[in-house]
């Protein structure tokens, strides 16, 4: 007997909510992918709980996929954040206005 | 409450803590170092929960590899300091709402699900046994899932090569 599982998708939920805040309020884009980090991150220990709840291993392979989602987000994304880091000189989404 | 819950909180909080004090950092490596910690104390639970194999993975690709990639980055453009605003005042009230409404309907799913009360075995899925449980019944997903991770590399090399 670990804990209930209610707690493990607290901890997750307590999580993806400092994921979604990260994401949401700082003005720098380097900080905005590792806010999406933080919720992948969340989201996986939320689906190895429940693969133990159920004795299923299927929440297991979704961790998986989500470990090699986050790796390909991350390096394109990184990509982006460098090529418009060479365009504008700013991390600051907000200078983003070539089009205006 | 056992061993394992004792653990199993302990690790928690620092995690949260981490992730706290991550996402508060002006300076981008400190961020990324805190996060690294945080990673860490993911890759435990995944031990505690009886899932050795994505804790290795979690530490060998998600500290050791995401975050070196974040770190290449922040060092390789000299960042200036930049006067952030971490917290705008005018945003306040807006966050509060929908924290709020997050706080409460995440606590109804949690309460209102049954069988959320029911106590984790301890029960360990070897790499052996998950590894024959994926290639067996999820053998179309790894292949999916590696042509990403090429398309990410295409993409990444093309947008690398773009002036």
């Amino acid at each position: 007997m670990i804990v209930p599982f209610s707690n493990v998708l607290a901890v997750a939920g307590i999580l993806f909510a400092l994921g979604v805040f990260c994401s949401v309020v700082r003005r720098n884009l380097i900080m905005i992918v590792l806010g999406i980090e933080i919720m992948l991150n969340a989201v996986s220990i939320a689906f190895v709980g429940a693969s133990l709840r159920w004795n299923n291993l299927d929440g297991q392979t979704f961790v998986l996929f989500i470990l090699a989602v986050a790796a390909t987000e991350v390096s394109v994304g990184l990509a982006i954040i460098v090529y418009a880091f060479r365009r504008t000189g700013s991390f600051d989404p907000g200078n983003f206005n070539l089009l205006r | 409450m056992t061993l394992y819950g004792f653990f199993f909180y302990l690790i928690s909080a620092m995690v949260i803590a981490a992730t706290a004090i991550a996402i508060t950092r002006r300076n981008l490596v400190h961020a990324v170092v805190y996060l690294i910690v945080s990673f860490f104390g993911t890759a435990i639970l995944f031990y505690l929960f009886g899932a050795p194999f994505l804790a290795v993975l979690e530490v060998i690709i998600y500290a050791g590899a995401i975050m070196v990639l974040f770190l290449f980055v922040v060092m390789m453009i000299r960042t200036e300091v930049t006067e952030e605003v971490v917290f705008p005042r005018s945003q306040l009230l807006p966050a509060a709402i929908f924290g709020i409404i997050y706080i409460i309907v995440a606590i109804m799913i949690i309460t209102g699900t049954p069988g959320t009360e029911i106590s984790l075995n301890i029960l360990v899925a070897t790499p052996r046994q998950f590894a024959l449980y994926v290639f067996q019944h999820q053998w179309f997903s790894i292949e999916v899932i590696s042509l990403l991770l090429l398309l990410g590399l295409i993409g990444a090399l093309q947008l690398g090569r773009l002036k």
